[in-house]
């Protein structure tokens, strides 16, 4: 495996406790701000101490506690994309590029840096300080700068997180480019759930320190082992539950009973549907008494520009309960087609888009 | 009149400055990796000259580099006396300079984001050269700044020195050993004439360093600097 990382840290309120093994190729790493996502990429770049544990990368001890193997940060050969990309004022974008370059002769340095002011699109630029430069350009040479000592793991952390939203999927586009040629492991740390999804091939759920999920990113998506990663993966609708004996489920903070595809075997604690996954059935078709339809009041609802978010509850609403169940994401053109039907409208949600969740 | 005490101070002085850069930065350097109530320890011993009354200073100083002294015996073996001759104003200088150059130059230091020290860390250098690369060339206008307030201070300097180095005309007689004994001897007008040329001087340099700061930091403003 090209990266093992087994380490414990104690953190100021938590421990860091996690246990992987990454491929080639990128891995999002998941978590609320404060879960120890970029205290797990500085003791694998080497800033900082783990107390106890192993990194290795390709069969080379970087850390081991036992051996008491502590290899420094300059000799790790992992590239480091910093948040704020920790670009040297003093120096310009291609003395910035060199500055990992030092030991190669003056000819091969300069080819190196064309190649990588090429592949990063920073041509014309090189003269520039970093003062001169946008966010994205910034982001682009720092990349560069990483990437020139030809790491043998590249780990980023939060790198859109300072851009503003219209330079993102730019910068996206180029990490995207970048994963793409660049194919040994590759941690990037975010806290964006759409970010992960897009960018990592394989996902890993922090959470406090702790590993909540770990594996392909379609699977967490469709079926989170548990609540908590249901939670941290953007699902909002999530009800305690208990099994019935003729088999459906029930959702206890809903009230109801569901059917449900249970594919784990395990006894489910909790269930859980995602908001876009909530379906309004056409109410001209006769369809009234498929499965898990039921009539639901509206309580309140919050509008984007092409979705709105409507929040559902099952009982009529009495007196100023903004109290909801459900909360449900459609998109414009449906919502129009039943946003002046009379209450209750009938809310399904479809067996095959629940997931039940053992803890 | 005798314009020696100009030379022996400005010499004095120079040599003072150059030792304490040199000094002051390796010290700051080495501190800096370094935690825990030892290195409080050291960072009291490196302060202590800047609050001792001068003479504390140069009656240690005549300790240790008197006849009798560790460093005495040491040099008088190898045919050096330092007491009463001019290096012994630049000793003088040297220690009760040291703390304004180690105090600036760690807070310029420290000053500078930590993010691009562990950068070029993780892009393979040396700690010299990130020290070299990275550290000095953003510390540098603070270092600056606290070298010319070395400068000013040894230029200042008198206990320790008098204690020292004596007062040998053409020898250790610095500007404000002049002015002590031009004014024991009734000279007013030769002290008036020193205590002008003194103040002028450390008037420069003060202008100088507040010019210069105020340029840097529109400077910084300008580059974006954290």
């Amino acid at each position: 495996m090209p990266l093992e990382i087994q380490i414990e840290k104690k953190l100021a309120d938590f421990a860091l406790d996690v246990s992987f093994r990454a491929d080639d190729g990128p891995l999002s790493i998941l978590g609320a701000s404060g879960a120890g996502k970029t205290m797990l990429l500085r003791c694998i770049a080497g800033l900082e101490r783990p107390g106890r544990g192993r990194i290795a990368l390709n069969e080379r001890i970087l850390f081991d506690s036992e051996q008491k193997i502590a290899v420094a940060a300059r000799g790790r050969r992992i590239g480091l994309l910093f948040q704020n990309y920790a670009l040297f004022p003093h120096r310009t974008v291609a003395e910035n590029i060199a500055f990992g370059l030092h030991s190669l002769p003056p000819a091969d340095r300069t080819l190196r840096i064309t190649a990588l002011i090429a592949s990063t699109h920073l041509a014309g630029l090189e003269q520039r300080y970093p003062r001169e430069l946008s966010g994205g350009e910034q982001q682009r040479a720092a990349l560069a700068r990483a990437l020139a000592i030809e790491p043998e793991a590249l780990l980023l952390d939060e790198p859109l997180a300072a851009l503003d939203t219209h330079l993102r999927s730019q910068v996206e586009a180029q990490l995207q480019e970048t994963f793409a040629a660049y194919r040994r492991p590759s941690l990037l740390v975010t806290h964006n759930i759409e970010e992960a999804y897009r960018l990592g091939e394989q996902l890993l759920v922090l959470s406090r320190g702790r590993i909540a999920a770990f594996g392909a990113k379609e699977e967490i998506f469709r079926h989170p082992p548990n609540a908590e990663v249901a939670r941290l993966t953007g699902c909002k609708n999530i009800s305690r539950a208990r099994p019935n004996a003729d088999g459906t489920i029930e959702a206890l903070d809903w009230d109801c009973q569901l059917s449900a595809r249970d594919a784990s075997g395990k006894s489910p604690k909790y269930i859980g549907i995602r908001a876009h996954h909530i379906d309004f059935p056409d109410p001209s078709s006769e369809v009234i008494s498929g499965r898990n339809v039921f009539p639901c009041w509206l309580v309140r609802r919050s509008e984007t520009p092409f979705r709105i978010t409507l929040f559902l509850s099952f009982v009529a609403p009495h007196g100023e309960s903004s109290e909801y169940h459900l909360q449900a994401e459609v998109f414009k053109q449906k919502w129009r087609h039943f946003r002046d039907l009379p209450q209750p409208w009938r809310v399904q949600l479809a067996p095959e888009s629940l997931f039940l969740m053992p803890d | 009149m005798d314009w020696s005490p100009l030379w022996i101070s400005l010499a004095t002085s120079l040599t003072a400055t150059a030792v304490t850069l040199v000094v002051g930065l390796a010290a700051s350097a080495w501190r800096e990796s370094r935690t825990g109530p030892g290195a409080a320890l050291i960072d009291g011993i490196f302060i202590l000259p800047l609050v001792l009354p001068p003479t504390v200073v140069g009656f240690l100083l005549l300790l240790l580099f008197g006849r009798n002294g560790p460093l005495g015996k040491l040099l008088i073996r190898v045919g050096a006396t330092i007491v009463f001759s001019w290096p012994a104003t630049v000793i003088a200088a040297t220690v009760v300079a040291f703390p304004l150059m180690y105090l600036t130059s760690r807070a310029a230091l420290e000053q500078v984001d930590p993010h691009l020290i562990q950068a070029a860390r993780t892009l393979g250098a040396s700690e010299w050269r990130v020290f070299r690369e990275v550290a000095l060339p953003l510390a540098w206008p603070g270092i600056l700044a606290g070298t010319i307030l070395c400068f000013a201070r040894a230029l200042g300097e008198f206990g320790a020195t008098l204690m020292l180095a004596g007062n040998i005309p053409g020898r250790t007689e610095t500007i404000p050993i002049a002015i002590y004994f031009a004014v024991e001897a009734n000279e007013t007008q030769r002290a008036m004439v020193w205590c002008a040329i003194d103040v002028g001087i450390s008037l420069v340099l003060l202008s100088a360093l507040y010019y210069w700061t105020h340029a840097q930091h529109l400077h910084r403003q300008r580059l974006g600097y954290r």
